[in-house]
């Protein structure tokens, strides 16, 4: 099922990142969710098709609470779809969920879409009073009753989660009758079967190596999908990538940056810090997409085609990337970037 | 005769080592943590040449037995089953995963040297945990290829760090010996080894100047 190259959908993705402001200093979590709400209206007047942005709930990332993010971002913008990359469901509560995302629908006039996940850090777990231990039947529970809220209809359900509900109405109803949700998925086989069962479309995190890793996961994914009678939706891929007008000058912002986060990171989960030739091989095939407009179209272009996907969401603004480079990364992603990979797709 | 290669986990790890065993033309078993139906799917999609089959048929059938289960979990398994047979231990501890866990985290042994205490009748050799699934994945190369990746090796018997020095090489990585199992704290989190996808020559460096950090002390 290869895909109208016009039809792909193209995104940016925030965690809500610290940038440094113009004078090279760190912005506050305030301002940072500030610059957040400026770049969506930015990516809405550009024609982009989403922003989505993730929760999380540690000191480099401003965002917790990434609905009322968009609710500021909806009210300001006409067409840009409003999403969350991820909502983590298994520390939450589904029905929380469903209202907070169908009251963003609400306010943007039908532009908002839950993005559900287990989440790749596990802080909202103690924070919440939840027990990691639990971390496979907590997302399995809440998915379950999620869709059943999906369906606006009376809802019953019970479980060990969470308090059970008999033939309950949750609101506000959406006018579309159907709040857009999906499934973000880092690469668990076993997340790739759950998501088809339930009859969500995925979007892959794709966060390092290469994007062939995955190719598999696309055929698991719509096999899935056949043997559970559900429908298989076009892939999403959410990845990492600075632009700029040179290649020069954004591999060395990647290098900066996007590699500084990624240590951080790993730094607390044991691994050592990406070497040179590591992050050359990530930003030459890998999953780290910086360059110029040109280079980062190609890559694109390329992994949008082996994956067969219908979603691409670029995660622009890792690190500390200065405010001034993150809004020309946005800038060129949607003036030259797009047009060049849906064109260089419609060659084919 | 083929020899039979168990891979206990199904998830990333587990799945990358059944395709890197697969493509080296090893006969491949993999087991996860729940019924067999559960994976019959992914591996049928992810790992077409491997055979989905319970824990019990993985420890009875192989040869070789790849534990890539979550480090918390080893104790669930039979060291009976897995008696007089190489284990190669590909785990690592994982706060996350595994909780907080403090006989995981000393610093007086290593956690394959727990790991080789509970199954005491098998052979237990640590090797394939420091490299990223991704980097599994995306690296293997034939012998003398340039930029062919290391993979280091730890264990105690010379007959299985061996047997285990070719397996790594026929998967596609140049076998680097690090010493025994006590010496294998230097391979696992934390260390300058973890994460560490480099040539043979840069492996060793790293391994050499484990005693010069500040971790290795």
């Amino acid at each position: 099922m290869t895909m109208d190259s016009r039809q792909i959908i193209f995104g940016i993705d925030s965690f809500g990142d610290l940038p440094q402001n113009e004078d090279g200093k760190l912005m506050t979590q305030a301002q940072a969710i500030r610059q957040v709400v400026t770049e969506g209206i930015l990516a809405d007047n550009l024609g982009l098709d989403v922003i989505a942005l993730g929760e999380h709930h540690r000191s480099e990332y401003a965002i917790s609470s990434p609905e009322t993010v968009l609710a500021g971002i909806a009210t300001q913008t006409k067409k840009i779809t409003l999403a969350s990359g991820v909502t983590v469901l298994s520390s939450d509560d589904p029905v929380r969920v469903y209202e907070r995302f169908a009251t963003l629908d609400a306010l943007s006039n039908g532009r908002a879409e839950v993005v559900l996940g287990r989440g790749s850090f596990t802080e909202s777990f103690p924070l919440y009073g939840y027990d990691l231990s639990d971390y496979n039947l907590l997302f399995e529970e809440k998915i379950e009753l999620f869709t059943k809220l999906l369906t606006e209809k009376a809802v019953t359900w019970s479980g060990k989660t969470r308090a059970a509900l008999t033939d309950v109405e949750v609101y506000p109803k959406t006018e579309r009758g159907r709040l857009a949700a999906r499934i973000a998925v880092g690469g668990s086989p076993e997340s790739v079967v759950r998501a088809a069962r339930y009859g969500f479309p995925i979007t892959l995190a794709i966060i390092s190596g290469s994007p062939k890793r995955f190719v598999s996961y696309v055929e698991l994914y719509r096999k899935a999908a056949q043997k559970f009678a559900t429908q298989a939706f076009p892939i999403g891929i959410h990845s990492h990538g600075v632009i700029a007008e040179s290649d020069e000058e954004a591999v060395d912002l990647a290098w900066k940056h996007i590699r500084k986060s990624f240590v951080r990171i790993g730094k607390e989960r044991g691994w050592r810090p990406m070497g040179k030739a590591q992050f050359e091989k990530e930003v030459k095939n890998g999953s780290i997409y910086a360059g110029a407009p040109e280079t980062v179209a190609q890559r694109l272009a390329a992994t949008i085609k082996q994956l067969d996907a219908g979603r691409f969401e670029l995660a622009y603004g890792a690190g500390e990337l200065p405010v001034q480079a993150r809004l020309k990364t946005i800038e060129l992603y949607a003036t030259k970037v797009v047009p060049r990979v849906k064109e260089l797709l419609a060659k084919e | 005769m083929t020899t039979t290669i168990g891979i206990l986990g199904a998830g990333k790890l587990g799945t990358v080592l059944a395709q890197l065993t697969t493509a080296a033309g090893y006969h491949v078993l993999i087991a996860g943590s729940g019924h067999v139906a559960k994976i019959q799917l992914t591996v049928e999609v992810l790992i077409p040449a491997a055979v989905p089959t319970t824990i019990a048929e993985v420890c009875h059938q192989a040869d070789i037995v790849i534990l890539a289960l979550p480090l918390s979990k080893y104790q669930t398994l039979s060291p009976a089953a897995l008696a007089g047979k190489l284990v190669i231990d590909a785990m690592n501890y994982w706060w996350e995963t595994d909780g907080n866990r403090e006989d995981l985290t000393n610093t007086h042994y290593s956690s394959s040297e727990q790991v080789a205490r509970y199954f005491h009748k098998s052979h237990v050799v640590k090797a394939l945990n420091h490299m990223g699934y991704h980097d599994l994945f995306d690296e293997p190369r034939l012998q003398g290829q340039p930029g062919r990746k290391a993979i280091a090796i730890a264990g105690d018997e010379e007959k299985y760090v061996e047997e285990t020095v070719k397996l790594v090489d026929r998967l596609g990585f140049d076998p680097v010996r690090a010493g025994s199992l006590a010496d294998s704290g230097k391979m696992e989190p934390g260390s300058a080894v973890f994460g560490a996808n480099v040539t043979k020559k840069e492996l060793k460096k790293l391994l050499t100047d484990f005693s010069k950090t500040k971790y290795g002390q």
